[in-house]
């Protein structure tokens, strides 16, 4: 009856002979140059990871200011304008710098080729330049913090933005503008590379479903950020020489900006989640043994994800004044949106169902996951309903809403992946024990965070201010102490990663006894991934063919 | 006959096409020599990937300009009657010449995508030359037309003036005024007219100067023979984008020139 459950799928070679391919990406070419001028996907892939790293550690500073702002009622920490700063900045590097890329700039980077059976992304040198105008866009965010910062809120909304703030925005636009098409370059080299490098008989239904998911966050990239940055132009001409296109003394009109803004913005929400429901995918499907339950259901969700991701932007803008005939027409569209995002949802409980599950780190990341978007996504059916939305927009429930998708749903899928993939980057495994805990501790600092602020927004406190009323301090208190939690949960990878890039165990080429052609190179890989390129004649996610391939190299070295 | 390259102009193309090498060294494990380090498994798959990423870049180019005719979509439903009469304070004349600058520039453009074809180096040098001179003849007349609106006080910002649309001159040959006078509200939204005239018109502008200065690139890489042994996919590539260019200034010249041009009276 008492049968200890300590079965795990983690198969490492013998720690005593195993050692790291004598030749792989990382020490093909040496020293600091090799990199800064690299064409290897992998290569870009690790200064993606790097640069973003350090991104989301300034942003994550910010929201620790802010929630210690907030931990007491009285104005104590900063001043008004500052506060105004600190989540202005928080949103910009978070979203810009961290979000948009995540995902797909790092795993999908890494990943997209191989998993695809190809040498490399379709251009090179073109993914080389995103990361450079990546890099740009950061440090001019820096300046601009440096300079004295921005506090027009990460939405840049006019006319604040244009008449009313005397602060840096046009660097932050310029920042925004240029990381921008760090995001469209790499979308269109991932378009480009899916449609013509697949190797023999890697079919479109034979594709992961990370590829699908970064394909439909692709296309959003390419179609959606040149609108955002036709609109920052627009900004910083009008703050510049007063041109009156977003000036209604001038007959211009504020809400054309928050069109523009969201016509991109509202997409963009996809692109940071639909990657990481790519990475959900694949953890689901290798800790339960199981083929992803519908894979044609979920790799046509994402799709449409991306197809109706373009036409629920005015939800944003319920309480702006827009017609009561648009309002409904877009509330409806909202809640379609719902449709493929439970399509996914019930296709990965139906994964599980029955699958031979083991909860390694990657595993549990991936249920916090599913339990976190799932809230976060029936909150917004809640923010779409327009009745609703008239009392919660604008409070801490829209706030705990986006943090709930955004940190609960995307980095938790960013941090899962990472994992999973850590032992195919690095050749090492993570110190299993440690990085469960630190899942963990994520898991409930999160909580501890964010659901008090679904109470504060639902009682009325409004976001985006420093003060509030004295009765809403115990909720804030509980607020706060999560996000220090939190925090240890998001430094710990960062200590037992670097950790084990020297002193993780040897993980050989397939710890996880996956399926995807990654697991079936060395570890880390060939700068060119592949000595031949392969012939795909399997399903994806067909583990019996593992098994018997497993099976036939048993008989062939025997 | 992308296959049959003679030429020795090109090296990294021509090692792109070859087969590739990897040896194992006494320790078992695949080594690929780093002169190898290329991706594409043929040039079919190279010059396809590389057209197909031109035609997304494309794609987001036009939703880069969609932004701009969405704005003017919305302010001429608004401000039909100050649309009407800025947009016929724009030069017809040049404007028009333009068109046809434009469309002989991206005639010479398909010539010399079909010279790099048929690899005929010096027609093919002759033709991006050509191309080029028209295309800088297009940004002189346009350089000519906003001195003009310079003049008028029809730049947006500071030095604006409404004054020739609430008090329209007479016209010497009719003695009357050629339009209607406008309202100050009405006559002061001539200004977002003018700004969307500056904004689409000078993007247009500042793609075409890009597009020289590959231009002049380009020429020099095919005056050495670059693109005479058939690989031609900077040039094709190009040509898409001069093309696109061309495109745009076929739904500006229209919408921004000729919103309104039966007379009056």
């Amino acid at each position: 009856m008492s049968t200890p459950i300590t079965h795990t799928i983690v198969n490492l070679p013998d720690q005593a002979t195993a050692r790291i391919p004598k030749r792989n990406y990382i020490n093909n070419e040496h020293g600091l140059l090799s990199w800064l001028l690299t064409g290897d996907h992998k290569r870009i892939a690790i200064l993606y990871l790097i640069s973003i790293t350090f991104f989301f550690f300034i942003g994550g500073a910010f929201a620790g200011l802010i929630r210690l702002e907030l931990l007491t009622p009285a104005p104590d920490l900063v001043s008004s304008d500052t506060y105004n700063k600190f989540f202005t900045m928080h949103g910009i590097i978070m979203i810009f710098l961290f979000l948009v890329p995540s995902v797909p700039a790092t795993l999908g980077n890494f990943l997209i080729p191989i998993m695809i059976g190809a040498k490399d992304l379709a251009f090179p040198k073109i993914n080389l330049l995103s990361w450079y105008l990546y890099v740009i866009g950061g440090i001019l965010t820096l300046a601009a913090l440096v300079l004295g910062g921005v506090d027009t809120g990460w939405t840049f909304t006019t006319p604040l933005s244009t008449h009313y703030l005397n602060t840096h925005v046009i660097t932050a636009a310029t920042a925004i503008f240029i990381a921008g098409f760090a995001s469209i370059f790499t979308g269109l080299n991932f378009i480009v590379t899916i449609h013509r490098m697949r190797a023999p008989g890697m079919t479109w239904f034979r594709m992961p479903l990370f590829v699908w998911s970064n394909y439909a966050a692709s296309i959003l990239m390419v179609l959606g950020t040149p609108v955002l940055a036709i609109t920052l132009v627009l900004v910083a001409l009008e703050r510049l020489i007063g041109i009156g296109v977003f000036d209604p003394t001038k007959g211009g009109d504020p809400l054309l900006f928050q069109h523009l803004f969201w016509f991109y913005s509202h997409p963009a929400v996809y692109i940071m989640i639909l990657p990481g429901m790519g990475v959900i995918s694949e953890v689901i499907s290798t800790f339960s043994r199981k083929r992803v339950f519908g894979y044609t259901a979920v790799a046509f969700s994402s799709v449409a994800i991306a197809l109706f991701g373009f036409f629920v932007w005015a939800h944003h803008m319920f309480i702006m004044g827009v017609s009561n005939y648009s309002a409904l027409v877009f509330s409806l569209l909202t809640m379609l949106v719902a449709v493929p995002s439970a399509i996914k949802i019930f296709n990965w409980a139906f994964t599980l169902q029955k699958g031979s599950i083991t909860f390694e780190t990657p595993m549990l990341y991936a249920f916090a996951f599913i339990g976190l978007f799932t809230i976060g996504g029936l909150t917004g059916i809640f923010l779409g309903s327009l009745g609703m939305d008239i009392h919660l927009t604008e409070t801490y429930f829209i706030v705990a809403h986006f943090h709930y998708v955004m940190v609960g749903g995307m980095l938790m899928a960013f941090l899962a992946g990472i994992h999973f993939w850590w032992p195919k980057m690095t050749g090492r495994m993570y110190p299993e024990s440690l990085s469960k805990l630190s899942a963990v501790t994520s898991f409930i600092g999160f909580n501890l965070t964010f659901m008090p602020q679904f109470i504060l927004g639902y009682l009325g406190m409004p976001r985006r201010y420093h003060a509030y009323p004295a009765e809403y301090q115990v909720l804030n208190v509980l607020s706060t102490a999560g996000a220090t939690v939190l925090g240890v949960g998001f430094m710990l990878p960062l200590l037992y990663l670097g950790w084990s890039l020297k002193y993780g165990a040897i993980a050989g080429n397939n710890p996880w006894q996956a399926t995807g052609l990654e697991w079936q190179i060395q570890s880390p890989p060939l700068t060119e991934n592949f000595t031949e390129i392969p012939i795909i004649d399997y399903e994806a996610y067909d583990y019996e063919w593992l098994e018997k391939k497993q099976r036939e190299e048993v008989t062939t070295v025997g | 006959m992308a296959n049959s390259i003679t030429s020795t102009g090109h090296v990294d193309h021509l090692e792109k096409l070859m087969p590739h090498e990897s040896i194992i060294n006494d320790e078992g494990e695949h080594v690929v020599l780093p002169q190898h380090r290329h991706h594409f498994e043929t040039a079919e798959q190279q010059r396809e990937a590389g057209s197909f990423g031109m035609w997304l870049f494309l794609l987001t180019e036009i939703m880069f300009f969609g932004g701009l005719f969405f704005a003017y979509l919305l302010y001429r439903n608004w401000y039909y009657p100050a649309f009407a009469v800025a947009s016929n304070q724009l030069n017809v004349p040049e404007g028009a010449a333009n068109t046809a600058i434009l469309i002989t520039s991206g005639f010479f453009m398909a010539l010399g995508v079909w010279a790099a074809e048929v690899r005929k180096k010096k027609l093919l040098v002759l033709m991006l030359v050509f191309t080029t001179i028209f295309g800088v003849a297009f940004l002189g007349v346009k350089a000519d037309e906003y001195h003009e609106k310079y003049e008028k006080h029809h730049i947006p910002g500071a030095s604006f003036s409404t004054s020739m649309f609430t008090n329209p001159p007479v016209n010497p040959k009719t003695g009357k005024p050629d339009e209607l006078p406008l309202a100050p509200d009405m006559a002061q939204h001539t200004e977002i007219f003018f700004f969307l005239y500056f904004a689409m018109t000078g993007m247009h502008a500042f793609h075409m100067i890009i597009g020289i200065v590959l231009l002049f690139w380009l020429t020099w890489r095919a005056h050495r023979g670059e693109f005479s042994s058939g690989y031609v996919a900077p040039i094709e590539n190009f040509g898409l984008y001069w093309h696109f260019v061309d495109i745009v200034w076929l739904f500006l010249f229209p919408l921004l020139y000729l919103i309104n041009r039966h007379p009056i009276h």
